[in-house]
């Protein structure tokens, strides 16, 4: 899609491009170069440089047990994360959208959990699921020991994946209801003239109607599991215990900033950049079908 | 709607209302929690009553974390990083979409690539480039040759260093460096019609003059979804302000919660907690609330 008109001057254009292209040179390639860099070199202990170590980095972190129990970690919890939000988030805005009594005030109120910050729910959630206040200390008097986030790997996977659903349930909600809303009106009154109740309605027309809005909402989740989720592990669980809640970019923080590991964070960084590509290459196929210029 | 279905409108009301319950409940236990003393919040089962200690608990989860000025630091650099990006994509997007200069395709592409990278995996090198944003200069200056070339000229010795730790440039200007608002402006200055910038040549406005008198005004909504948008996203921000501000005097409201945690074995002051988790969730939640039609209509928009 092009413009039929612009104008001449290519001072102007150029100087406004300028400033953008500043920020990203110097916040965006150049890191990412670095990281490259640094994934596969060395750095020497007395200082003095880096030496060149090939691929030895990817390979040390490949054959390393925790990295791998990382990676397990962050995918049970996009799987679940994304599962539960999405599936919450569908039913709720397909409810919503029957545009009974009261679905204006459901539309306001179901997106306010998405602008929380993720330490600030996480710091709710901690309280909520706290073993020995809160609400599942109720559950503790009655089988005691049943529930221990700080204890139990299980428990505190559980606590993470609760706050970080209770988030994009609010996030997926509007996607949902937006993609709901655009389905003509006419196209479901039509069907149910020919008879069709409100279930068959929707799996034959709603739901095909939405299935771009599914795929791109399922990327997105699963990309900002991997992102947005490391203010709820620092907070709720700081990675433990025993690891079970050390997600990618909580390890990379860790072997980055506590550990000084530069050269493992970035080659684990890499790794974690090809997977987000990945998986946004994937994205575009589908968002390109969307995008319609007027 | 169209049909009467009393048993599945029952259902909908019922599965509406656990959702509300759902989305509701935290702030709202957060909200109780903070009203009570030490006693009862820690009383198993919690009452759901709120207690008396309202304010005394705001003030001191308020003195503990010093949230005063840590509540104005995150209050400048979301309104940096919402300023700064309704501005800097404003221009680029012009750039892109109302010129024909060579490399134009080029820049389009490295603008768009960044859409797929977060800052938070590229953490490690962004913090060392932080710590000193002119040594990628520096470098290329070093690779070739130029700085030996300085040196040999005028006899000063080129070291280039400004770190901007701790410091707001260093909190903001990297939460610029994505493309997100580029696109936004991009499609909506597609969509603005032909004849209006004919119009605009005839009556003989140059470019500059189109941008400011024509599409300024007309991208007003954008600029509102945008800055609602990166407003709440720079609020929220936790590991970047959490790695760059070592110093206390920059540290904002949200990396600043961590201090509220109760320690395992110590006083669990969860009251105190949730009223500082309160004043923490408070700001985002006015402005959604406040800016709910632009906030929904910037996130289907940037589709972030």
């Amino acid at each position: 899609m092009e413009k039929r008109v612009t104008f001449s001057s290519w001072t102007i254009g150029i100087l406004f491009a300028v400033p953008q292209l500043l920020l990203i040179f110097t916040f965006f390639y150049w890191p990412a170069g670095q990281a490259v860099y640094w994934s596969l070199t060395l750095q020497q202990p007395w200082g003095g440089g880096n030496i060149w170590v090939g691929l030895d980095n990817f390979r040390s972190i490949l054959s390393n047990a925790d990295y791998w129990n990382s990676i397990t970690a962050s995918l049970v919890f996009a799987g679940i994360s994304t599962g539960l939000a999405m599936f919450i988030a569908l039913v709720l805005a397909a409810l919503t959208d029957r545009q009974l009594a009261g679905s204006r005030f459901y539309r306001v109120v179901l997106i306010w959990p998405y602008g929380i910050a993720a330490p600030a729910l996480a710091m709710a959630f901690r309280f909520i699921l706290a073993p020995e206040a809160g609400f599942m200390a109720v559950v503790n008097q009655v089988w005691p020991g049943f529930w221990d986030p700080g204890l139990n790997g299980a428990d505190a996977m559980a606590s993470i994946i609760a706050a970080f659903s209770w988030k994009y349930i609010g996030y997926n909600f509007i996607f949902f209801l937006a993609a709901f809303q655009a389905i003509p009106r006419s196209l479901i009154e039509a069907a149910a003239m020919d008879g069709s109740g409100v279930v068959r309605r929707f799996w034959d027309i709603q739901f095909p109607l939405i299935t771009p809005t599914i795929f791109f909402l399922l990327v997105i989740n699963i990309t900002e599991s991997f992102q947005d989720s490391f203010g709820i592990v620092d907070i709720m669980t700081s990675g433990g215990p025993a690891n079970a809640t050390n997600l990618m970019v909580y390890k990379i923080y860790s072997d980055g900033f506590k550990g000084l590991d530069y050269s493992g964070a970035a080659a684990q960084s890499i790794i974690l950049m090809v997977l987000i590509v990945v998986l946004t290459i994937f994205q575009f196929r589908f968002i390109e079908r969307r995008v319609h210029y007027r | 709607m169209v049909e009467r279905t009393p048993i599945l409108n029952f259902v909908t009301h019922v599965i509406l209302f656990l959702g509300f319950l759902m989305a509701v409940a935290p702030f709202v236990i957060v909200a109780i929690a903070s009203s009570h003393n030490l006693k009862d919040v820690n009383d198993v089962p919690m009452s759901l009553l709120p207690g008396s200690d309202f304010w005394l608990n705001i003030k001191t989860a308020w003195t503990t974390a010093d949230l005063g000025p840590k509540l104005l630091n995150s209050f400048i650099m979301a309104t940096g990083v919402a300023a700064g990006k309704v501005i800097i994509s404003a221009l680029t997007a012009f750039s892109i979409v109302y010129f024909r200069y060579p490399g134009r395709t080029f820049i389009f592409w490295l603008i768009f690539i960044t859409l797929m990278l977060p800052l938070e995996v590229r953490i490690v090198p962004t913090y060392a480039v932080v710590a000193n944003v002119l040594s990628p200069y520096q470098t290329i200056l070093d690779l070739t040759g130029l700085s030996w070339l300085i040196e040999k000229v005028s006899g000063v010795q080129v070291s280039l260093s400004l770190g901007l730790l701790n410091s707001y440039s260093g909190l903001i200007l990297p939460l610029i460096a994505t493309a997100t608002g580029t696109f936004l402006y991009r499609q909506f200055f597609l969509t603005v019609p032909d004849e209006l910038t004919e119009a605009a040549r005839m009556d003989g406005a140059g470019a500059l003059r189109f941008f400011i008198d024509v599409l300024l005004p007309l991208s007003r909504t954008n600029m509102a979804a945008l800055g609602t948008i990166m407003f709440l996203y720079a609020w929220n921000q936790y590991l970047w302000p959490l790695l760059i501000t070592t110093d206390q005097s920059h540290a904002t409201a949200v990396t600043e919660l961590k201090q509220l945690i109760p320690n395992v074995g110590g006083i669990p002051e969860w009251n105190i907690a949730m009223a500082g988790t309160l004043i923490v969730m408070l700001p985002p939640l006015i402005v959604i609330v406040a800016m709910q039609r632009w906030f929904v209509r910037g996130l289907i928009a940037t589709e972030k």
